[in-house]
């Protein structure tokens, strides 16, 4: 298995998911430079990585999206290939318009990093078919902006094509906004694309790869071969 | 050169004395250049020539020198095993923060990352410690709040965990916070780069961002009293890009790989003057630069204003020569400039030219090694002597302890920082084993390493005001314990020794006291100093904050999994304390109430002096701690700090939800006869276990030969915290009303 990880300047989650590729699930793993257009047809999985892209003083994601690699990384998701967004990768994402939605300031307006809970929503995507249906994966979030908002349309059509892959939740599954970190909609942590191969989600699952760190609940995530 | 005589007003405005310039005249031969007096202004502040603290601190000098040569690089890098090492080191940035707490704060983050990554090591985790006013002011709110988030905006950012902590409150803070700022990084032992310019010829190298005309005078601002001048003082304050520096670290990790770069220094205090007098004064050479060469924000910024200022997020590079534009490509890469504004000289001289013109030129010794050292006078403080004294019998004793416990635990002081903490990203870079709140130190696995990392930053300021020397020994016995409870080696010390203004009798006395401390149990437990910062002028209209020498210390993990949380794990374990086995013989009458946070919050009293800590008794300690953690019999240890036994108690049965009965031994609180002193005295050198029970005997046996007293107190579990002494229920609380206490405390002042 082959897996590419982008950095973009700012990129803080790039080595991170190197080191989970590469030491926990065995993968090769290349560094993608954001200023280079890349074929990508060769890689199992690429990676767009959490940190602040460009700085991320205008708006999270906003600038990312213009990079040469995302011209790459859109002709590989139109051929199918799989993108997994995590956090900062999440926004860029949807700025880039490859997933639905935005996301905004958390409600409390402070960053926030702790280990949260999440149950799985859609237990039939490339990501997620090694959990169950429902089951609740423990693994840490860490941002600023990460309240997920859509109009009631898309949020329609999420729900009804079960694109909506996490909610956050209670250790024992339950939804309320006492376990939703930041305001999200839906208490939605991970959304899909309508054809399942790009996720992108604001829990780090590259963060909970090994039972040292707390969690390993992240680890089957990245099985996607 | 154009020269002049000048009026006094002017070298006075900048910080210097009449014989300070007088000297500089003599140096020279000559009056100085205006940009010459500037750099001389800044060299010679306290901040940057550390010309008042020189004297006192060659006491850590001696013991750190002999082992120099036997591994320890001058540089502060502690050899964590045979291929890496770790650097580290702490600096304050208290009046930035004073003045604009999110920027005061976040480039105090940045400028002490830059300090580590000049070595050549990758930053991999930060510290602070952070001291306010009461909550109760609007003010320190405010300043409370920004600091964490600049903290937070800056450390995030750049990809670096904010791992551990301290966050004190007290009205001596109130007008002067302190902001101390950690790092640390590992680097390879055979990469690691100084700040040194030996090589004739090769090339002076500007990389980072633009120069602007911020911080100018900044080094000489944090050499003087805060004034009410405050608001004057904002521009003086620097403007962090943590982003710029995100690019800097890895552009110059990786231009390092080509080993075409030579030596290097990061431009905080004092800019561009000190980044080029420093190395070539070490290295006994000189250098000549050209400041319009410098890339600047704005196109008319004069020589002067280019050699002081202090903009953030620039680095000095001394490299070999030919080789310029391979170190330059690199830079570019990631967006950044990379100038060759100089060349190093073989005469000792430092030439400054612009446009051509010589604008400075004098031997950098100069500005370095000729700065004036003076020896101040010490005198006991007036208080001190008062104060100490402690009359238990008129210290009522509180009706219900389970109130008392609740006020502890409500205090901002001890309550959670998880408020703090959860603004940080602590977990970034995938190395953080014991994040903040759960252990008695941070522990970090080390890539590359079987090896983990301990760290910890603690000071106990109001030991340090009541026994200044006590404080010192007190703050360094405590980090050590901190880390031998997370199963660490104790190994080495950066200080941060924040203090009012020194010229005052009183102030020197404290920091020369605290000083002394902190050496002998520094020597004692074989833990170098091996880097630091002096931070005077700590005062504000409400007088000089509490002497306050924080300590920063580094400890190793022979096994990065061997690493030991703080809290209780599970119901049905047993409760162990390990303590001296005997009592001091200087220990004070109080029954370790004496300047104690029970005294401060319940009864309103700073009085009495802290216990003693026994430095023998201590070391076995840390040594019985290391070897239950190795053989893995223990699942929590703890130590006693403020708040004493109870909260200590407390906060293991929090950090995981798990309740504990237990019946304190008369011997075990040294036969306090109140059962305040029993429950919140501040004992040293304790510890609460908890273990399997099978392992008890076992643990009890190794602490006895380790010369310990250790007992079995009581067992986890349940959902209630009670404490029984002499046959009495002292404490009987549901965990529930313990964690409102303990979690509320902070956040309730926060409305979101």
């Amino acid at each position: 298995m082959k897996a590419g990880v982008i950095v973009f300047p700012g990129s803080n989650c790039d080595r991170d998911a190197y080191y989970a590729l590469r030491d926990e699930l065995g993968y090769t793993v290349d560094y993608l430079w954001h200023d280079d257009a890349r074929d990508l047809r060769n890689y199992g999985l690429v990676i767009v990585p959490g940190g602040f892209s460009y700085g991320d003083y205008l708006r999270p994601g906003a600038i990312a999206r213009f990079a040469r690699i995302m011209d790459s990384l859109r002709d590989y998701a139109a051929r199918g290939g799989l993108v997994l967004g995590v956090c900062n990768g999440f926004q860029i994402l949807c700025e880039a318009g490859l997933l639905p939605g935005a996301l905004t300031r958390n409600i409390g307006l402070k960053f926030r990093c702790m280990p949260v809970h999440i149950r799985v929503e859609n237990a039939e995507t490339p990501y997620t078919r090694r959990y169950r249906q429902g089951e609740v994966l423990r693994i840490p979030i860490a941002h600023g902006d990460g309240r997920y908002v859509c109009d009631e349309a898309t949020l329609q059509q999420l729900r009804a094509n079960g694109q909506i892959v996490f909610r956050y939740c209670s250790p024992d599954g339950a939804l309320g906004e006492a376990w939703n970190p930041n305001g999200s909609i839906d208490h939605i942590a991970g959304v899909a694309n309508a054809q399942f191969n790009v996720l992108g989600m604001m829990p780090h699952p590259e963060r909970a790869c090994e039972l040292l760190l707390g969690s390993d609940d992240g680890r089957r995530l990245l099985q996607v071969g | 050169m154009t020269t002049q005589r000048r009026a006094p007003e002017v070298w006075r405005e900048m910080g210097l004395t009449d014989a300070e310039y007088a000297r500089i005249v003599a140096l020279l031969g000559r009056e100085p250049t205006d940009v010459e007096l500037g750099m001389f202004a800044v060299m010679w502040s306290e901040h940057c020539g550390y010309k008042y603290s020189r004297p006192v601190l060659r006491l850590f000098r001696k013991y750190r020198e002999s082992l120099e040569g036997a591994g320890f690089e001058n540089a502060g890098v502690v050899p964590l095993d045979e291929q890496l090492g770790v650097a580290f080191k702490v600096e304050s940035h208290n009046h930035p923060s004073a003045v604009e707490p999110h920027q005061g704060a976040a480039t105090g983050v940045g400028g002490i990352i830059r300090d580590i990554f000049t070595m050549g090591a990758r930053p991999i985790a930060i510290l602070n410690s952070l001291r306010f006013g009461p909550l109760t002011e609007p003010r320190n709110r405010y300043l409370f709040e920004h600091v964490v988030e600049g903290i937070a905006s800056y450390g995030n950012c750049i990809g670096v965990p904010t791992v551990a902590g301290e966050v004190y409150f007290h009205p001596c803070y109130s007008g002067n916070p302190l902001v101390n700022a950690m790092a640390v990084g590992v680097v390879p032992l055979a990469r690691i780069v100084s700040a040194r310019a030996d090589v004739p010829g090769s090339a002076v190298m500007y990389v980072g961002a633009s120069t602007g005309r911020d911080g100018i005078h900044g080094a000489t601002f944090a050499s003087e009293t805060l004034g009410d001048d405050q608001e004057e003082k904002r521009p003086n304050v620097q403007i962090g890009d943590p982003f710029m520096e995100k690019l800097l670290i890895e552009a110059t990790l990786e231009a390092l790989e080509t080993g075409a770069v030579l030596g290097m220094q990061d431009m905080g205090a004092a800019g561009l003057t000190c980044t080029t007098c420093e190395p070539t004064s070490k290295s006994g050479t000189g250098v000549e630069i050209e400041t319009s060469l410098v890339p600047t924000r704005e196109a008319d910024m004069t020589p002067y204003e280019i050699m002081l200022s202090e903009s953030q997020e620039r680095m000095l590079l001394y490299v070999q020569a030919g080789r310029e534009e391979e170190v330059a490509q690199v830079f570019r890469k990631w967006g950044l400039n990379a100038v060759v504004i100089g060349r190093v000289l073989q005469e000792p001289v430092l030439r400054v030219r612009h446009r051509g013109e010589v604008v400075a030129e004098l031997p950098p010794d100069y500005l370095t090694t000729q700065c004036p050292t003076y020896t101040l006078q010490a005198d006991e403080p007036a208080y001190l002597a008062e104060a100490q004294r402690l009359e238990l019998e008129s210290v009522p004793v509180p009706s219900d302890m389970n109130e008392a416990l609740l006020a502890l635990l409500g205090s901002p002081t001890i309550a959670s920082k998880r408020w703090v903490y959860e603004q940080y990203d602590w977990l970034v870079g995938t190395q953080t084993i014991l994040p903040p709140g759960a252990g008695d130190a941070a522990a970090l696995r080390v890539r590359g390493s079987d090896r983990g990392i301990a760290l910890t930053i603690d000071c106990n300021a109001r030991y340090c005001y009541l026994h200044p020397y006590r404080g010192g020994q007190i703050a360094v016995a405590e980090a050590a314990r901190n880390l031998a409870c997370v199963g660490a080696v104790p190994r080495a010390i950066t200080d941060c020794l924040n203090f009012g203004n020194p010229q005052r009798p009183e102030i020197f006395y404290q920091f020369e006291q605290a000083v002394r401390g902190i050496a002998d149990a520094s020597e004692f437990f074989e833990t170098p100093v091996v880097s630091g910062n002096v931070s005077f002028y700590n005062e504000s209209e409400f007088g000089a904050v509490y002497p306050t020498p924080t300590i920063g210390m580094l400890g190793v993990l022979e096994r990065a999994d061997d690493a030991v949380g703080m809290g209780f794990r599970e119901a049905g374990d047993v409760v162990l304390l390990v303590r001296p086995a005997a009592r001091p013989a200087d220990a004070e009458p109080h029954f370790g109430l004496g300047a104690s946070e029970y005294l401060s919050v319940v009864h309103g009293l700073e009085r009495g002096a802290p216990d003693p800590v026994d430095l023998p008794t201590e070391r076995a300690l840390h040594r019985l701690l290391h070897t239950l953690a190795r053989r893995r019999l223990v699942r929590s240890m703890h130590d006693l700090s403020e708040g004493g036994f109870a909260v200590a108690l407390t906060e293991c049965a929090l950090a995981h939800g798990v309740g504990v009965q237990v019946d304190l031994p008369a011997e075990a609180v040294d036969h306090a006869p109140r059962p305040d002193a029993a429950l919140f005295g501040e004992r040293q050198t304790r510890v609460i276990l908890s273990a399997a029970p099978q392992h008890a005997s076992e643990i009890i046996a190794l602490a006895r030969a380790h010369g310990l007293a250790c007992d079995t107190i009581g067992a986890t579990g349940g959902e209630r915290i009670q404490i029984d002494w002499q046959g009495a229920r002292l404490i009987d609380l549901p965990l529930t009303r313990c964690r409102e206490a303990y979690e509320g405390a902070i956040p309730r002042w926060f409305s979101t």
